[in-house]
């Protein structure tokens, strides 16, 4: 039997590492994660896992540290936050193109300067090229639920792929909510037991990892990254659609709501998609027909499928927790992304882009609200006011 | 040099899984001095081999032996006939300055054009 | 029971490091890397700092590596043996994988190790992971054309130290990473050179058994960056070690050891006359140079002889 208990974001998946016990954990302190390895680490040394938590230096040497315990076939994790995935940067692409199935939980946080600890998507837009595959959650319960399924999804011999798992930093990692806990039996039988095809442990079969690649096969290696996300796509559907069947719930590529009969909708990622269901059914009891959109899956990117989901609408707003500084409009990159599918499927509908909630700052339901006043007259309209709007910011 | 191959044909992650075959790769064009046998009979000493950093002094482990060179892969630095301690003992008791290509060493460094068979 | 270290015993052991690899002639860093693999029994597993020992070695679809061997990044060939070594603890521990006593060995150049992999080194030996990390210290960063680092000589020409008309080459004396690392006061630190084959080969036989982390820092020549003719390079770095530029010591649990002591200290001057990276040192303007070298080997000198109980 499953059971509820209150917990943060970050205990919920400290709760699933502890479950998944993984062979390697490295990873350095870092607000607003750092709550994750501290319990982890309780977990360790109260022995009720038997994983190896290597205490790096830095960041750096924690995702070089999860290369080479990845290489060497272990199940391994790590998480970190904002600077410390800038620090990890360089070893964050070698993880990818080693194709090594490493899962980080990422907790959202603004990148300096000025140095913040706080709440925005700004770390993880910059990871967005470098061939992790990317999943957003709303609350605790997503990032638990996120973080089981990442690893199979990034040990499937088709994939074989790093995955990020976000959660908004403090608004998720720090609020208390109400989590449902599986059997560890059953997330252990879920996940299953790591067979990896390559170790580097293994001496009777020396393999080489990591060599000098140059023009003429390099390419090649990329070509393969770019087969694993088309996989990825594939797989990441399957696991959702088992782990549904077993624990019951209702994972997909993105989460709809209220969206078939709406007229405009709001499309964006984390903990402000449940904020801004409220405002959905604030409207909707006006009888305003608004729906929300929730991607689950960034990485890779769901294109068609978004497309499909949003095509019958008359207006659609993003709204970015970061801005891709100097992008057409300076707008921000979940915008840009998915105005290109739109246009490059042939929907041509009004959109705009809401960025939000830089460092932290609060988005308020009748922010959100106006935002869906703003697609509501663009409805009628025909066109938007503003490409991009930089909500709440002051003049 | 290998027929290049595609995507598909390759391991993932840039593995090499043929450990060691970096044998079929020939760095004996690079050579502009051949290592050559002289009249100075070799002792079996392996200084050479233990010097040469492409493990191209070929030797007969069981009989103990120093064979000669692997001159596919010798880049002709001359590292085995500074190194051999015939050479030396040679050059002591000539009293001169030896060539480097002097017949009466051991292992004499040779001009690549000069040479013949 | 282990090889002898004796070449007519050392030759039956299997080719760790092939030919075909595309190290220049006469490196001195896969005479190194050769010497290091043939005392050690057991299996290994190797992670490699970016590098001219790395990329010349890997060259895409070719290795020349029989035993497992990994590139990461430049600065983290420690963090990287470090997952690694964790995930074998783990992975025995658990029951997935035998013990088979695997040794596990980061090589890094001087720019990967006294400079820009410094903290990922540090960090890994204070954690206590079972690994040995070599250094082969060709005093400048080889690989990408001879700039300098933390452990270039002062004085030397490098491409970012120049000798100019107005500053004759390095300015400064180089780092001394070997007591930085002994300062971690790990189980096992040394210095060796390879012309000093038995005493380097002791010493890896030392700190792959030390139960702990193990460095040894290994002098080593780069014909093209020191400047000297390719079949120079085991006389020069003889001669390194018998100026007492390169002293040959180790450091076992806090203890310091001579562990060669030349019969007579030779002016550090005839080492440094035989390279062309020193040669503008041999005008008469720059003469100071030298003899500030020479001050500073052998106060380095002397408080080593101090430090091994030999003064």
């Amino acid at each position: 039997m499953s059971k509820f208990e209150a917990l943060t974001g970050n205990d919920a998946v400290a709760t699933a590492m502890r479950q998944i016990n993984p062979d390697v954990v490295a990873a350095y302190p870092i607000t607003p994660q750092t709550s994750t390895v501290q319990k982890f680490s309780e977990f360790v040394a109260d022995g009720l896992v038997d994983t190896e938590f290597v205490t790096v230096e830095s960041e750096h040497s924690a995702m070089s540290a999860c290369v080479g315990a990845s290489a060497a076939g272990a199940r391994v994790m790590t998480a970190t936050s904002a600077n410390g995935l800038a620090l990890m940067w360089e070893i964050v692409y070698i993880a990818a193109s080693n194709r090594l199935p490493i899962v980080m939980s990422l907790v959202n946080r603004a990148l300096s300067a000025p140095i913040n600890i706080h709440c925005d998507h700004s770390d993880v837009m910059g990871m967005r090229d470098s061939g992790w595959i990317i999943l957003f959650s709303e609350n605790a319960q997503e990032a638990y639920d996120n973080i089981i399924q990442a690893v199979r999804i990034a040990e499937h011999p088709d994939v074989l792929l790093p995955v990020a798992v976000c959660q908004d930093g403090f608004i998720t990692s720090h609020g208390m909510e109400r989590v449902e806990i599986y059997e560890d039996e059953d997330v252990r039988a879920f996940i299953g037991e790591y067979r990896p095809q390559w170790s580097i442990l293994d001496v009777d079969h020396p393999k080489t990892y990591g060599p000098l690649d140059f023009y003429d096969y390099y390419y090649e290696h990329k070509r393969q990254q770019v087969e694993a996300m088309k996989n990825a796509h594939r797989v990441i559907q399957e696991v959702a659609e088992e782990f549904n069947r077993k624990f019951n719930r209702n994972y997909g590529l993105f989460e709809a709501y209220r969206l078939d009969d709406a007229e405009v909708a709001v499309v964006v990622v984390n903990s402000t998609a449940g904020t801004a269901k409220v405002v959905v059914d604030q409207l909707r009891a006006e009888g305003l027909k608004v729906g929300l959109l929730k991607p689950r899956v960034f990485r890779p990117f769901p294109a068609k499928e978004l497309v499909d989901a949003l095509r019958h609408l008359k207006a659609v707003a993003v709204m970015d927790r970061s801005i891709s500084f100097g992008s057409m409009g300076n707008a921000g990159p979940l915008f840009l992304e998915l105005a290109a599918a739109m246009a490059l499927h042939g929907v041509h509908i009004p959109m705009a882009d809401y960025v939000f909630g830089l460092g932290g700052r609060d988005i308020l339901p009748s922010e959100i609200e106006s935002v869906y006043r703003d697609m509501l007259r663009a409805a009628e309209t025909g066109q938007v006011e503003r490409m991009v709007t930089y909500l709440s910011v002051r003049e | 040099m290998a027929e290049l191959k595609g995507w598909r044909d390759i391991p993932i992650g840039g593995m090499i899984l043929e450990a060691g075959n970096a044998v079929e790769y020939p760095t004996g064009t690079w050579r502009a001095f051949r290592p050559v046998f002289g009249e100075a009979k070799c002792i079996h000493c392996f200084t050479c081999w233990l010097y040469c950093p492409d493990s191209s002094i070929l030797v007969d482990p069981e009989n103990e032996k120093m064979l000669g060179f692997d001159l596919e892969h010798c880049k002709g630095c001359g590292i085995c006939a500074s190194v051999c301690p015939v050479n030396a003992k040679v050059r002591r008791e000539a009293g001169e300055e030896l060539a480097r290509d002097d017949p009466r060493l051991c292992i004499r460094m040779v001009e690549e054009g000069k040479f013949q068979e | 029971m282990a090889t002898k270290l004796a070449l007519k015993e050392l030759i039956k052991q299997p080719t760790r490091l092939t030919p075909g690899h595309r190290l220049c002639a006469g490196c001195g860093a896969s005479i190194i890397v050769r010497q290091v693999l043939m005392a050690i029994d057991d299996p290994v597993v190797i992670t490699n700092a970016t590098g001219c020992l790395e990329v010349a070695t890997t060259i895409y679809p070719y290795t020349a590596w029989n035993v497992p061997w990994m590139h990461n990044a430049f600065e983290n060939a420690a963090s990287t043996i470090s997952g690694i070594e964790a995930a074998y603890r783990a992975l025995v521990r658990k029951g997935k994988i035998p013990d088979r006593n695997v040794k596990f060995i980061a090589f890094g150049g001087d720019g990967g190790t006294y400079d820009i992999g410094l903290q990922a080194l540090s960090g890994a030996a204070e954690r206590g992971h079972q690994f040995l990390y070599i250094c082969y210290d060709n005093g400048a960063y080889m690989n990408t054309g001879i700039q300098r680092s933390s452990a270039t000589p002062m004085g030397a020409h490098t491409t970012t130290s120049p000798a100019g008309k107005k500053i004759p080459g390095k300015q400064q004396f180089r780092k001394d990473l070997t007591a930085i690392m002994a300062a971690h006061g790990i189980p096992y630190v040394a210095q060796a050179a390879p012309s000093h084959w038995r005493d380097l080969m002791k010493k890896v036989r030392k700190a792959v058994n030390c139960g702990g982390p193990a460095f040894i820092n290994v002098l080593s020549s780069c014909n093209r960056g020191w400047r000297h003719p390719t079949d120079d390079t085991i006389e020069i770095t003889q001669l390194a070690v018998d100026t007492c530029y390169w002293p040959l010591y180790e450091v076992e649990n806090g203890e310091w050891r001579l562990t060669y002591k030349p019969k007579e200290k030779k002016p550090v001057e005839e080492w440094l006359k035989r390279q062309g990276r020193f040669r503008h040192l041999f005008r008469p303007e720059n003469r100071h140079i030298i003899d500030e070298l020479q001050a500073e080997v052998d106060r380095r000198w002397e408080r080593l002889l101090h430090l091994c109980g030999e003064a």
